[in-house]
């Protein structure tokens, strides 16, 4: 007995370690790294799994960090040299890492720019620099209205015909809003808060409804300070300036009054789906955001995967073929399934069935019509919308200044960025 | 090696030992204190995104401060925080010790009750006060308001009242660190200075003040630094309690390290950030100084 103990123990001990060679001799690992969201991460879960199934040879990696840290993370780790092999970058940052030379241009026989430019939407052609693609996005997004179907009912409004145009949501939103004999809002017709979308909707969407554009067309140039925008922005301030349709700030963020059942109406992106989705109780609708002046209009903003330029030989390779793997047609269709992200290819995401679903189907149609802001700095100039409101709704400031503020502002910000 | 020793005399050998062991101390702090700073100060004269290599800029981030309206604002913020804060703090502290001090009924679970907050993590206690700040029918500080038929309040929405409304929680949660260090420092004064005072006659208010607060000098010296310094560094409450975390509204709460965080971690410009460090270093190390001289005059 002890003998045989001892027999198995050292053929354990010589099996072992070469067991471990010979699947370390060609086996290569390659690190990930995206922002943590349940359902991406999830999604993405996936995705490695059928990758490691089709590749047995590579091993993937995912690491992901908060959202309000993730940024910070990438910018430290990228530069020193101990950041992932692929990484997922908001389209806004983009030009920043290109600039330092951290990301390595996609190698044109597996990416041809031809054939990108081609099969995907043309928004991703920002990423487009010297002919060479240097990220892809495996999902865009836009905006949709989210409605609160019970609500719609009890404010005696069509449940299953939501408003079309910015008149009919306001004229809903003034008939959803309830309040105590003391004015306080206890439930409100539409959501305006500084969490949440609203900032995009008032400048690709809202802005030229109204006849105006927030930018030039190169974005360098702030073009709202004009009657258009000035049109514009009240059709937003008004919610809760003049119309007792909602308060701005109530429940803090937009998402939660409306998750709670206590808004009936929501301008959000399409990853919101999940969250919306995930409430027990809650009878919701999507349509299209509303129109105006008979014109169509909407925001789209992607993450794009990128490959570090640190990267090189084997682990290169592997992560060639990864980045391929998740920006194909089979990921792009889970990714939609999983998180609600539209495919970026419009042969995946303009299906039938795909166009005919009730959630997804609004988001879809957006897509024509989408504007992807260039930001130099996405959350310092949302802070400008932001500030601009707060001197609206409690600066006591007039419309007219506020704009002409935020826009001055705004253009600074922009030009020190492209100072340097 | 040996030989050198041996030949040390004995108060060598202990200067010997007593620095063998300081040295690892202040290595410490040579590389963990003192490097990162002289680094932050050498960064503070560059243009640096973390991603792009540095660029030596000379004193271009600090003549950008002079011009930035949002800077001075902070500043002022920074200073606001420090102004409220530190006699209030002070005044509820020395009271609730003062009066906790007289009674024996229950004095280990009050002086408990005290101390909680000041255990309870910033951030978790932050979120509490902001629900209890928004209005009816959430909050609330605002349901005790109008169920007294006073009028609501607009408390973190309004640019007036938002910066008293972030310090408070501060306050609140510091102050049993206080009360204990005023508690230790009522302890320690002898009791035959009050058998004195008492055989002398001398009223409540005269041994209060006559007493009491001097005796209690090298505390109140401790408190008014150390709280002066967590007030000048006020970040967590800001942060957590207001939109986004960026010291809202219209900047009103904003204070000078969250300002510096956004320039570092938002903007990423770094070279901005070290400035506004290097200003703030200056700043502490100023009234730091003028506290301790100003409290040992006497």
């Amino acid at each position: 007995m002890k003998k045989s103990l001892s027999k198995l123990m050292l053929a354990m001990a010589i099996a072992a370690p070469t067991a471990g060679l010979t699947s370390a001799a060609n086996a290569v690992e390659i690190e990930y790294w995206q922002y943590f969201f349940a359902g991406r991460v999830e999604a993405m879960d996936q995705l490695i799994a059928k990758f490691e199934e089709a590749n047995p040879d590579i091993t993937v990696k995912q690491t992901t960090f908060p959202y309000a840290q993730y940024q910070a993370k990438v910018a430290a780790a990228v530069p020193a040299g101990q950041g992932p092999d692929v990484v997922q970058l908001y389209y806004g940052w983009l030009r920043d890492y290109m600039q330092a030379g951290l990301l390595a241009p996609l190698p044109t026989d597996t990416f041809d720019p031809a054939t990108i430019d081609a099969e995907f939407f043309p928004m991703v052609q920002a990423m487009k620099v010297d002919g060479a693609y240097y990220g892809l996005p495996t999902a865009v997004r836009t905006m949709a209205m989210f409605y609160n179907k019970t609500l719609f009912s009890e404010a005696g409004l069509d449940p299953e015909n939501p408003p079309k145009t910015y008149e009919e949501v306001a004229t809903a939103a003034n008939a959803i809003a309830k309040r105590d004999a003391g004015g306080n809002l206890l439930v409100a017709g539409i959501t305006a808060t500084p969490v949440s979308q609203d900032a995009h909707w008032w400048r690709e969407v809202l802005m030229r409804q109204f006849g105006g554009q927030a930018y030039s067309d190169d974005y360098r140039t702030v073009t709202y300070n004009t009657p258009e925008g000035l049109a514009a922005l009240r059709a937003y301030t008004s919610l809760f300036m003049e119309d007792k349709a909602t308060d701005y700030g109530f429940m803090d963020e937009s998402q939660a009054s409306f998750v709670a059942g206590k808004a009936g109406i929501l301008m959000d992106g399409s990853f919101r789906i999940g969250a919306v989705s995930g409430v027990e109780g809650l009878d919701w609708g999507v349509a299209p955001l509303p129109t105006h002046n008979g014109i169509e209009s909407n925001y789209s903003s992607y993450w794009l995967n990128g490959i570090t330029s640190q990267t090189s030989g084997e682990e290169l390779e592997a992560s060639v073929k990864f980045l391929e793997f998740i920006t194909s047609d089979e990921a792009m269709q889970l990714w939609l399934d999983v998180v609600g992200e539209l495919p970026a290819r419009p042969s995946v995401a303009l299906t039938e069935a795909n166009r005919n679903d009730p959630v997804y189907g609004p988001f879809i149609a957006g897509l024509e019509s989408a504007h992807a802001t260039d930001f130099v700095n996405e959350v310092a100039q949302r802070q400008i919308w932001l500030d601009m409101i707060d001197m609206i709704n409690v600066g006591g400031v007039s419309v007219e200044d506020a704009i002409a503020e935020a826009a001055a502002t705004e253009q600074a910000t922009i030009d020190e960025y492209y100072a340097k | 090696m040996k030989r050198f020793y041996d030949r040390l005399t004995f108060q060598q050998k202990k200067a010997y030992w007593a620095w063998l062991f300081l040295a690892v101390p202040v290595a410490f702090f040579c590389f963990v204190r003192f490097y990162p700073t002289l680094n932050a100060m050498v960064i503070s004269f560059t243009d640096w995104n973390l991603l792009s290599p540095m660029k030596f800029v000379g004193f271009e981030n600090y003549q950008k401060m002079l011009t930035d309206k949002v800077f001075w604002k902070v500043f002022g913020n920074t200073f606001l925080y420090l102004i409220i804060g530190l006699p209030v703090t002070l005044l509820l502290s020395f009271a609730v010790a003062y009066y906790l001090d007289q009674i024996r009924f229950m004095h280990g679970f009050i002086r408990g009750l005290y101390f909680i907050p000041y255990l309870t993590t910033a951030v978790a206690m932050a979120w509490v006060w902001r629900w209890g700040y928004q209005p009816v029918p959430i909050g609330i500080l605002n349901q005790i308001l109008t169920d007294f038929g006073l009028p609501q309040q607009p408390f973190l929405r309004a640019p007036s009242q938002a910066l008293a409304s972030v310090l408070a929680p501060a306050i609140w949660a510091g102050l049993g660190f206080q009360v204990i260090i005023f508690l230790a420092g009522l302890r320690g004064i002898p009791d035959t200075y009050y058998e004195a005072a008492r055989i002398d006659g001398v009223g409540k208010w005269a041994t209060l003040w006559e007493i009491t607060l001097p005796l209690l000098r090298p505390t109140i010296l401790f408190l008014v630094v150390l709280t002066s310094i967590s007030l000048l560094r006020i970040f967590d409450q800001v942060y957590n309690m207001t939109v986004g975390g960026q010291g809202g509204p219209l900047n009103s709460t904003r204070p000078l390290v969250l300002n510096i965080y956004n320039s570092a971690f938002r903007d990423f410009d770094m070279g901005y950030a070290t400035a506004q460090t290097m200003v703030l270093f200056i700043v502490l190390l100023v009234i730091t100084m003028v506290q301790l001289r100003l409290m040992r005059a006497k």
